[in-house]
């Protein structure tokens, strides 16, 4: 049960947004223009990269609903994303993408654990300035989004299948759920 | 120096800001919500709290941005500040402030940690549903916005007298873009 009063069988952080909308909006829109605006990155990589900081945060609603989301945008390659979460530097996703993804894992501990070091990795790789950008701040998003999610205890479906159709949604864009 | 080129001098957030209008517009506004509504929680609690998870952090910038915003709600009592920070269970605070400030602490090491009993001590002490949401989405916010800051390594201005002056801009005016499309107070 969540530590606060939300409304029953809604899952993870709608209904966290349905009991307090005015920092909803807000939120919805952050995940909108980070996961789906303007990015050199695809929507595909900016979600496994969500997805794989939620999977170190142990929080298993946004790890879920993100992974499904970007196996929903990978379409025929939706194995990479079970590869990174199972086994990142093992996994078959690009080098300069396992770069950014440990550049988020690094944020993920600490925003001082990213040093020079893993910068100048990525940029060798081929990263710019706003890949680096976007994968810091989606990393610092999702360290917030999961303990906002966890730290309330908001409700956590088991059901995959419950999974497989939010990230079909999620695949569309965020919009903050209204009341009925 | 910073991990990217942000094509501005502007110090801490500001910097990653101004480099990135489109994400900063939203976190604006949700900071303004969070840290200035006046609803439950006053602004000097809702900042200290931002203050408190931003030192476990070690965010410097943060730590002592919002320390000094606190400082300013709280009529200049920077003492009051110093103590929450070394010891809040010791600072002369209510006792809802401080069951709040250990589920902020506890939101830090991750959102897991809060426990049931955490947030019934806290609803003891006179804490409603709104003041345990807001608390929990403060910390994790500042869990963001301190990660933001140190994990592209924006500028961190080390002449103290600075802050408050930034402080007080804040004070004065919320938050918002004006921050790095006004001019600088310092």
């Amino acid at each position: 049960m969540a530590h606060i009063k939300v409304e029953e069988g809604i899952p993870g952080i709608r209904s966290l947004v349905l009991f307090r909308p005015e920092t909803g909006k807000p939120l919805y829109d952050l995940a909108q223009v980070l996961l789906r605006g303007p990015s050199p990155l695809t929507e595909a990589e900016r979600e496994l990269i969500a997805a794989y900081v939620s999977h170190r945060n142990g929080c298993n609603f946004c790890m879920s609903s993100h992974a499904a989301a970007a196996r929903c945008l990978y379409g025929e390659d939706k194995n990479i994303v079970d590869e990174v979460l199972a086994d990142m530097f093992r996994s078959n996703v690009s080098d300069k993408m396992k770069a950014l993804l440990h550049i988020a894992g690094k944020v993920q501990i600490s925003g001082k654990e990213v040093k020079p070091a893993e910068i100048s990795a990525a940029k060798a790789l081929g990263a710019n300035d706003r890949e680096i950008h976007d994968t810091v701040l989606i990393a610092s998003c999702f360290s917030m989004f999961n303990r906002y999610v966890d730290g309330l205890a908001s409700f956590t479906p088991t059901d995959p299948a419950v999974y497989e159709e939010m990230g079909k949604r999620m695949a569309t864009g965020y919009v903050a759920p209204t009341r009925p | 120096m910073p991990h990217i080129n942000f094509n501005n001098d502007f110090p801490g957030i500001r910097s990653a800001m101004a480099y990135s209008p489109e994400t900063a517009a939203p976190m604006g506004v949700l900071a303004e919500i969070l840290l200035r509504s006046t609803e439950g929680l006053q602004p000097a609690e809702r900042e200290l709290i931002g203050m408190y998870v931003s030192y476990l952090n070690d965010c410097f910038y943060c730590h002592h941005s919002h320390g000094e915003i606190a400082c300013i709600y709280l009529g200049g009592d920077r003492a009051l500040v110093e103590q929450v920070r070394k010891d809040y269970t010791q600072a002369p605070i209510s006792e809802k402030l401080k069951s709040l400030l250990g589920i902020a602490a506890k939101v830090q090491q991750g959102g897991k940690f809060v426990t049931a009993e955490d947030v019934s001590n806290a609803k003891a002490n006179g804490a409603d549903d709104k003041d345990i949401h807001d608390t929990v989405l403060i910390a994790a916010a500042f869990c963001m916005f301190n990660r933001y800051v140190d994990g592209l390594a924006t500028t961190t201005p080390t002449d103290m007298s600075s802050y408050p002056l930034r402080a007080q801009q804040i004070v004065d005016n919320g938050y918002g873009s004006h921050v790095y499309s006004a001019k600088q107070p310092v």
